[in-house]
């Protein structure tokens, strides 16, 4: 790899109570790239997002974010570091209008997108920014939460599976605002079980299952690899 | 002499000040019980020795240290405030992964252990508090007789619930807390500092109980049970807004004093239950109370 990796794992091992989730994942995410995590239903994708965030308290190896350990740290700590997490079940906020919930993640450092600029991504946020957030359709509040955390001046994103069960048309526009992100610097990790889509936006993806990598294939190699690729994902 | 509903007009309206003046008191109580079972998922049995203890500080203050009502009214919520925090931050803190339950109890027994300490201390009679004299005396309203402290009470303690209201309701700092409420970790992973939210809530919530307690201290006697006494009817109050839910506290509390008023009226005997036939009405119709969220 050439460039710098900017978040690496060692031997990642996390559990939830007594139960042993993640068995050692090891990878590396350079910066400016977008790579997926492939895998089935409880395969640990969600898991490792986050115990990356410390969400997942309970964890054991290393996880260095620019260079920076961060295994130990709180949630709070490590988004002040430069992460912002996009979780699966999307977190639109039903005490909080669209506005409120978009401007609610504190901007953390500078390089931010302004309000004009998300506004200008997703348009329809401002329509509906007086609107309860969890009125949205699922696609709209899965925008709305990929909106908010790009204003807070955090790079690298975690994204758990923001094409989950939307219109082919939205998993296109999502798709879209992945390659700007792209073009705008940012540094995503993916959790994805579309492939299909995973293939049309990263550089590179690895496979998870029960709690640890078994397989890397780079974002050139996945029509070579289809086939070894459905039968990870059991499609 | 003029009658409402066959009542004479000064004992109707007299029960009608008395029952809002207690209204006051429960909305001021329920609304820092329901900021905190909202963020901590706290049941806090010792929200009524808040109460109490800010009375007594108010009390012992004035008899110790010279220090008057105004001062009072900004010292003694402070003074609980910052040992609120300090529970929080020793006990509290501790119990937050342990089932719901544990709180309730350690909370129970502070109660029990800091009521037994001023029972001690100062015995379980009361000890009066002059009004003071800005807000002694009343006016004729030609109709009614208003103590000038009464209505006080009323206004402070209005203003007290909507300006918390609108720090909830239209702020950035209230926007974090309704979402941290939601679901706190989130709020977690965008940077902020929950922990240091939930310990300021607790403090709030304590103060806002010890505002309570001041205001109270010229009207009921500072006694060491007079928490007690009051918060049972509190949790009734909270469970009929619902759990958690602000203006539901704020609403509630006014109203069921009302009700109260009312039932003393014209049913005098049902006035001290009233608050619970009212709950088990809510209930029943309205499982997650009259401005809950159906779970
Ligand atoms: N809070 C939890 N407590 C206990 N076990 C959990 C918890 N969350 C997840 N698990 C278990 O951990 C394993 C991995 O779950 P995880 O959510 O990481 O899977 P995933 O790859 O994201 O799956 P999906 O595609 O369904 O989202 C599963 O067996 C799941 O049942
Ligand atoms: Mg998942």
């Amino acid at each position: 790899m050439t460039r710098e990796s900017l978040l690496v794992l060692r031997d990642l091992q996390t559990w939830y109570g007594e139960s042993h989730i993640l068995h050692g994942v090891s990878l590396d995410v350079a910066e400016g790239e977008v790579v997926t995590l492939l895998g089935r239903n409880g395969a640990g994708k969600t898991t490792t997002l986050k115990s990356i965030m410390g969400l997942a308290r309970h964890r054991r190896g290393s996880v260095a974010f620019g260079g920076q350990e961060t295994v130990h740290l709180s949630p709070n700590r490590i988004a002040r570091m430069g992460i912002a997490f996009c979780p699966e079940e999307r977190g639109i906020f039903s005490s909080l209008n669209v506005r409120e919930n978009l401007t609610l993640p504190p901007v953390i450092r500078d390089g931010g997108m302004s309000l004009d600029e998300v506004y200008d991504l997703f348009p329809i946020l401002l329509e509906r920014g007086g609107s309860v957030g969890t009125k949205l359709s699922g696609g709209e509040q899965q925008m709305l939460a990929i909106a908010r955390i790009l204003r807070t001046g955090a790079k690298f994103l975690l994204l758990d599976e923001p094409t989950e069960g939307l219109a082919p048309v939205i998993v296109e526009q999502i798709g879209r605002i992945i390659n700007v992100l792209k073009e705008r610097g940012y540094t995503i990790l993916l959790v994805e079980q579309n492939f299909r889509f995973a293939s049309t936006v990263a550089d590179r993806h690895y496979v998870v299952e029960h709690g640890r990598i078994v397989d890397e294939v780079s974002g050139n190699a996945v029509s070579s690899n289809r086939e070894k690729l459905e039968a990870y994902l059991g499609v | 002499m003029m009658e409402i509903l066959g009542i004479p007009a000064p004992v109707f309206l007299g029960q009608l000040l008395l029952g809002a003046i207690n209204g006051a008191f429960y909305a001021v109580l329920s609304l820092g019980l329901a900021l905190i079972f909202g963020l901590l998922n706290l049941i806090n049995f010792a929200h009524g020795t808040f109460y109490m203890l800010g009375a007594f500080v108010s009390w012992l203050g004035l008899r110790y240290l010279g220090i008057d009502y105004w001062t009072s009214l900004v010292v003694a919520p402070l003074a609980v405030a910052l040992f609120g925090i300090v529970i929080e931050r020793t006990m509290l803190k501790r119990l937050y992964d342990l089932d719901h339950l544990y709180g309730l109890l350690l909370t129970f027994g502070l109660a029990l252990v800091i009521e037994g300490v001023f029972r001690q201390l100062h015995g379980a009679s009361g000890q009066p508090y002059a009004i003071p004299s800005a807000l002694s005396g009343g006016v004729n309203l030609g109709f009614m007789y208003l103590p000038v402290y009464r209505a006080w009470v009323i206004l402070a303690s209005l203003v007290m619930c909507l300006v918390t209201w609108l720090i909830i309701e239209r702020t950035k700092l209230g926007a974090l807390l309704r979402a941290a409420t939601e679901n706190p970790d989130l709020v977690r992973a965008f940077g902020v500092n929950v922990s240091l939210m939930i310990t300021v809530v607790f403090g709030f919530g304590a103060a806002l109980a010890a505002f309570a307690g001041v205001l109270a201290a010229p009207i009921y006697s500072v006694n060491p049970i007079m928490g007690a006494n009051l918060i049972i009817v509190v949790f009734a109050v909270v469970v009929i807004g619902g759990m958690g839910s602000i203006m539901g506290a704020i609403l509630s509390g006014f109203l069921l004093g009302l009700v109260e008023g009312l039932t003393k009226v014209y049913w005098p005997e049902a006035s001290s239950v009233v608050a619970f036939m009212v709950m088990a009405v809510v209930l029943m119709v309205k499982p997650a109370g009259l401005f809950g969220r159906n779970a």
